[in-house]
């Protein structure tokens, strides 16, 4: 749909899709009511402020953990319910890696491995954070990303790959039987509990001035904005500069064409789960250094808002997940200003079920790879 | 079936065949497998009768309430085609929705308790039904349109919406025509009212009297009472599995259910034969979802005893999956072993296994973390990591779930009866051979 169009074309819209109309029309209300609490005082812009920026730090994690279900959605064929779980995976593994360094002597290295399973050893205790250890965070999250890489592709070669000529729905549930077993490894190796990571004290904190008010930033936020962003970047250069994101198009448009015209198609699967792995497992790592806790189900209680993320901003799109999961964040967090915590989550599943309804094909109207 | 082990030989025989393929008989077959599996690892590691009696009858419960719902599921994706993987906000519907017709007005004397419209249980379990119904068919209305992997995906979102709406605090207490009423929030709803069941059977007299000469006769020191009021319970469930099953054979073999049985395999034919496709979804939807709405009101009365949000975790509705397709999705029958097999070996085998481990062997004391159980392996000794294994049973089961449903899925998709062949036409045209057969063998 053209620009032209659009201005040409609004009562057309209203005839033929009514249901588009009104969704249209309730945000504008949203927006309008928004305006006018900030305008009479009744909401502080600096509250608004703070909201935005939890949403935004939300976005980008989710966003991140998105491009790669998106890719495996596009070029696999099937909704990964295993995804939440990587990561999971890469939460751990990484924050393994950062409790043995950061306590590396200190304490007994089982003990940090298991990231003090059974109340042994405690995060704060290790005064880990960005400033006070900046080297564990950074071993973390490289072993993060290549932990849940590893991962990805045992499960590949294990399960899905003798699988690619079934169903999406048959993959859809073996994954489900993928992530139920990811997930009580984990809590098999690691203990059910959850624990405390960083020390929040030792963390630096910002206070921006913004109109009326304080917006409080941290420097762990400002890890996830220079991580989240940079990765994008690379690969969205990845993807436009080499053969493999357009390998990666062909592949998600038509598999057997790309096949006979030389795209090494298993390669390009593997090059998939390398990317939508490392990313994944970054991601967690990152969620759980925002948080400061971490917990087996991370991965699980994001995966609903990952699939939201992906949906809404077109299966296959990483500007698309990235997009979606931005917008999915900003929801969780801005919408608290008209219903109650309790229903944070509750509307970020709301719009994925109006986008599933109205635009199923998301906004960037999916199967475009980069 | 390529390999031939000695099953396959057994049922060769003719007179054996003929008997497995009464369905009756597979049922019969397998309950009777696990039970006595159960009553021979109970009694070599020496656990009392009434102990095995008391687990026998309460897995029969649960076994019942996963049957019922695995037949639901299979009217939904066994038979239309339509993958729901929101069963337990159907199922948290008609629970609460009993609760809310069928509890006792809130009392003054506590002040904190959430009321209801006591009305019969029998009343609220019909409301309950016909929320979950209709809630299925909100969902179904917009949703049934949708690919199957998007209606997955909007299933599982309404389910957890529903689960957030009940552990809101803005619902926690209301009130709804003068009455106190609520969803209980994170606290949940007691089943504070007397079924129908403990009602005309479990509290009467004679019912007392023959529990004490059973106790009596059995020579049981204490009193069997509990195991046998669980008995009449499962029992009454049973039956309650069997009219679901009568209900879902009965739409199965219908002209009704022949449409749906055509969506499954190709919508756009049956449209193209005139069917109104989008119709009958939502009609089987609608069933579907309602009966499972009944089967969260027997889980909640008779299994839970007190409602609240944890009991309807995303992972039991892939639990029913798992049922499901251990059986054969598109197998009334199989969706009823599936059930017995899911819940007696898969989910509550491990726990009685280790506790009759753990009450014949003196097990060494478990380490607290698996780093000392790995570290026990260096020097070959592997009796750490068992007692920590044995320690997390309930998890490790998990795992075995999940690779349970993975093999399944790449190995035996149509499960333990998926794959027989269903006929399309009313009269069976084969019959004429098997019947030369039979001619022959008298």
């Amino acid at each position: 749909m053209g620009i032209s169009d659009t201005a040409t074309s609004g009562w057309d819209l209203v005839r033929s899709r009514p249901g588009t109309f009104v969704v249209v029309l309730l945000f504008l209300a949203l927006g309008l009511d928004l305006l006018g609490t900030l305008l009479t005082g009744e909401m502080a812009v600096a509250d608004l402020g703070s909201l935005l920026w939890t949403g935004l730090m939300q976005g980008l994690i989710i966003g991140l953990a998105g491009i790669g279900l998106s890719m495996t959605y596009s070029i696999l064929n099937f909704a990964n319910f295993a995804h939440g779980d990587y990561i999971t995976a890469g939460a751990f593994t990484g924050w393994s890696v950062t409790y043995l360094i950061a306590g590396f002597g200190a304490a007994d290295a089982a003990d940090l491995l298991l990231l003090g399973a059974g109340g042994s050893v405690f995060g704060a205790g290790l005064d880990i954070g960005i400033t006070t250890t900046p080297l564990a965070i950074l071993g973390g999250l490289v072993v993060a990303g290549l932990a849940t890489i590893a991962i990805a592709m045992g499960v590949d070669r294990s399960v899905f790959k003798t699988m690619r000529e079934a169903g999406g729905i048959s993959l859809l549930i073996a994954s489900v039987g993928v992530a139920f077993a990811l997930r009580y490894i984990i809590v098999f190796i690691y203990t059910p509990s959850n624990r405390g990571t960083t020390a929040a004290n030792l963390v630096p904190q910002f206070d921006v001035w913004v109109i009326d008010g304080m917006v409080q930033i941290n420097a762990h936020d400002l890890t996830i904005l220079v991580a989240s962003v940079a990765l994008m970047l690379g690969v969205h250069v990845l993807l436009q500069r080499t053969k493999l994101g357009k390998a990666m198009r062909a592949m998600a448009d038509n598999e057997n064409l790309a096949l006979i015209t030389g795209i090494p198609t298993e390669r390009i699967i593997q090059w998939t789960w390398i990317i939508g792995g490392g990313l994944t497992g970054v991601a967690g790592y990152l969620t759980v250094l925002w948080r400061g806790t971490i917990t087996f189900r991370l991965g699980w209680f994001l995966l609903l808002l990952i699939f939201a993320a992906v949906i809404l901003g077109g299966i296959g799109s990483i500007y698309g997940a990235i997009l979606g999961g931005v917008l999915i964040g900003l929801t969780i967090s801005v919408s608290q200003v008209w219903i109650p915590t309790d229903f944070a989550r509750a509307a970020a599943f709301g719009i994925m079920i109006l986008i599933l309804l109205l635009r199923p094909q998301g906004i960037f109207a999916g199967r475009e790879t980069a | 079936m390529t390999d031939r082990g000695p099953m396959d030989r057994l049922l060769a025989n003719p007179s054996v065949g003929r008997l497995w393929d009464q369905d009756i008989v597979k049922v019969l077959a397998v309950f009777g497998a696990i039970y006595l599996g159960y009553v021979v690892i109970g009694m070599a590691s020496g656990l009392t009768v009434q102990g095995i009696f008391a687990t026998l009858v309460q897995l029969t419960l649960l076994i019942a309430i996963y049957a019922m719902l695995s037949l639901s599921l299979n009217l939904h994706w066994g038979y239309t085609g339509l993958f729901n993987i929101g069963i337990v906000g159907f199922m948290a519907v008609g629970a609460y929705t009993m609760l809310l017709v069928s509890k006792p007005a809130a009392s003054v004397s506590q002040a904190a308790l959430v009321g209801g419209f006591g009305l019969p249980f029998i009343v609220g379990a019909i409301a309950g039904t016909v929320a979950a119904a209709l809630l299925g068919l909100v969902v179904a209305l917009p949703a049934l349109r949708l690919k199957a992997d998007y209606l997955a995906i909007t299933t599982i979102a309404m389910a957890e919406i529903i689960r957030f709406t009940f552990l809101s605090a803005s619902f926690q207490e209301f009130q709804l025509f003068g009455r106190t009423v609520g969803t209980g929030g994170g606290r949940g709803l007691l089943v504070n009212f007397e079924d129908p069941i403990t009602r005309y059977i479990l509290d009467t007299e004679w019912f007392a009297s023959v529990a004490e000469s059973v106790s009596a006769a059995m020579g049981i020191e204490g009193t069997i009472q509990p195991a046998l009021e669980t008995l009449v319970i499962s029992v009454v469930l049973l039956g309650v599995v069997a009219g679901f099953y009568w209900v879902f054979s009965r739409t199965g073999s219908s002209p009704f259910g022949r449409v749906l049985k055509a969506i499954r395999e190709d919508e756009t034919v049956a449209r193209a034969l005139g069917k109104n496709t989008d119709l009958f979804k939502i009609k089987s939807f609608m069933l579907g979802c309602g009966l499972m709405g009944l089967a969260g009101v027997f889980y909640a009365v008779f299994f839970l005893g007190s409602v609240n949000p944890t009991a309807f975790m995303p992972r039991f509705t892939f639990y029913i999956w798992i049922a499901l397709i251990i059986g054969g999705a598109g197998s009334n029958t199989g969706s009823v072993l599936g059930a017995a097999l899911f819940v007696g070996v898969l989910f509550q085998g491990p726990l009685y296994l280790k506790n009759a481990i753990a009450s014949v062997t003196e097990i060494t004391d478990a380490p607290d973390t698996i780093a000392g159980g790995v570290a026990a392996l260096g020097q070959l000794d592997l009796a750490p990591l068992f007692a920590y294994t044995l320690d997390n049973i309930s998890n490790f089961r998990i795992i075995a779930l999940g690779l349970v449903l993975v093999w399944l899925m790449k190995r035996r998709q149509d499960g333990l009866l998926g794959h027989r062949k269903e006929h399309a036409a009313s009269i069976p045209f084969d019959r004429r051979s098997g019947d030369a057969e039979e001619g022959t063998d008298r």
